[in-house]
């Protein structure tokens, strides 16, 4: 069962990484990026339970693997409005900054807000 | 006998080295690359992690369609990049957080480390209560059956943030259509796989739903390659996105959480519990379920891809 413990301690660096990435990187995409990076570690270690859990014939727990298929869908939404928000943003105020006052030089469509 | 723990630890390795890279790039352009590579090599990780079924899921959805739509915030978002590169935390706050990191890291691995043995497990009992269903494959069962509740919530979720992103349109394109793609060469080659691709693609959607009765497969994995499809038709300029306001559409779109709503209320009326499926006819009932969820999911994810409306409605 060694990948299990490779696998597992895999999914601590990437989770301790995207923690990192989501504070350090100051541009919002990066840090939606590394929000990404955090939830797929978790989901790793999700997938290890699972792979430690085989029993009854199968290679690993079904239960936490399918909860797991649900995640990444959810993961997927998530992303997708974070990304609009965004977008949106980034148009209406002509930045991708979310520093106080960066936003002021405001573009013609912040006014229909 | 050596060669697959050394496999692993290589893969290992390379998805590390990818994750560092992800964080560190200097433009976000080579992060989104990173990531999306990042999430092909974790597909083979829940491969060797006996998970297939996690393993299309990830390479279709994680790493995919996540991949085309931070690609396309990129490239949109590329003007106003150099405006933030002066907001970087200085050398003492990096250290800090990355020491929280670390710590963070590290308590992840120990939990690892004292987890109990033998592992507790539910896959006897998914095992000894696979008859009910009369499906093979264990992953669809415990989606469909056993917790079919958070499947059914999650179409919710689905519909949700596509209500979210679409109330993001300026106000003069309510309900109209999403932006356009770039107008692609004609004779260029995305045209051509344009025309190509889809039929094979729609083909192969089908089969992965159908096969995952009793093989790796599944209704999301199924959808994301029908939503891959309609994608590639869109950016190669063959056909244009729906404007949203239209009726047909949103009836596509609530089909799959109704569908599994109505056979919900039903087990509660029929079988005395929400979501309980009649004994003989578990089967061709989740397969209805399935078939209704494909549409409404590949339309849900390829419309999440295109964004909110940016275009008035035609009167």
């Amino acid at each position: 069962m060694s990948e299990t413990i490779v696998f597992g301690l895999c999914a601590a660096v990437v989770a301790g990484l995207g923690l990192y990435g989501a504070i350090v990187n100051p541009q919002p995409l990066r840090k939606i990026l590394a929000f990404n990076l955090l939830g797929s570690g978790v989901f790793l270690f999700f997938g290890v339970v699972a792979r430690r859990g085989a029993a009854a014939g199968f290679p690993g727990d079904p239960i936490p693997q399918a909860l797991v298929i649900t995640g990444v869908v959810v993961a997927f939404s998530a992303t997708a409005l974070a990304l609009a928000l965004l977008l949106r943003y980034f148009d209406a105020t002509g930045s991708a900054s979310l520093r106080d006052g960066a936003a002021s030089n405001a573009g013609p469509e912040s006014t229909d807000a | 006998m050596t060669i697959v723990p050394a496999l692993d630890l290589f893969v290992a390795g390379v998805v590390l080295i990818v994750a560092v890279w992800t964080v560190v790039a200097r433009d976000s352009s080579s992060a989104v690359v990173g990531f999306v590579a990042y999430g092909l090599l974790l597909a083979l990780v829940w491969v060797r992690l006996g998970a297939p079924d996690v393993a299309l899921t990830e390479a279709a959805i994680g790493s995919g369609l996540t991949g085309a739509l931070l690609i396309g915030a990129a490239a949109r978002l590329r003007a106003g990049e150099s405006s933030t590169s002066a907001e970087h935390l200085g050398g003492v706050g990096r250290t800090l957080v990355a020491a929280l990191a670390t710590i963070v890291a590290a308590a992840i691995a120990v939990a690892l480390l004292s987890l109990p043995d033998p592992a507790p497990s539910l896959a006897p009992e998914a095992a000894a209560n696979a008859g009910a269903t009369g499906l093979g494959n264990p992953i669809t069962n415990v989606l469909m059956a056993f917790r079919a509740m958070d499947t059914m919530l999650e179409k919710f979720v689905l519909v949700i943030a596509l209500v979210g992103v679409w109330s993001l349109a300026p106000d003069g394109a309510w309900g109209g259509r999403p932006r356009s793609y770039h107008r692609a060469d004609p004779e260029g080659a995305l045209v051509f796989l344009a025309r190509v691709l889809p039929p094979l693609g729609v083909v192969l959607g089908i089969y992965v739903l159908w096969v995952s009765a009793d093989h790796p497969g599944g209704a999301f994995q199924g959808a994301t390659i029908l939503a891959a499809m309609w994608l590639v038709v869109l950016m190669a300029g063959l056909g244009d996105v729906p404007e949203v306001g239209r009726q047909q559409l949103r009836l596509m779109l609530v089909a799959g959480p109704v569908v599994f709503l109505i056979v919900g209320l039903g087990g509660l009326l029929l079988g005395g519990a929400f979501l309980s499926y009649p004994q003989d006819w578990a089967k061709p009932v989740i397969l209805a379920i399935e078939f209704a969820m494909i549409l409404t999911v590949a339309a849900t994810l390829a419309l999440l891809v295109a964004g909110p409306p940016e275009r008035s409605a035609e009167p």
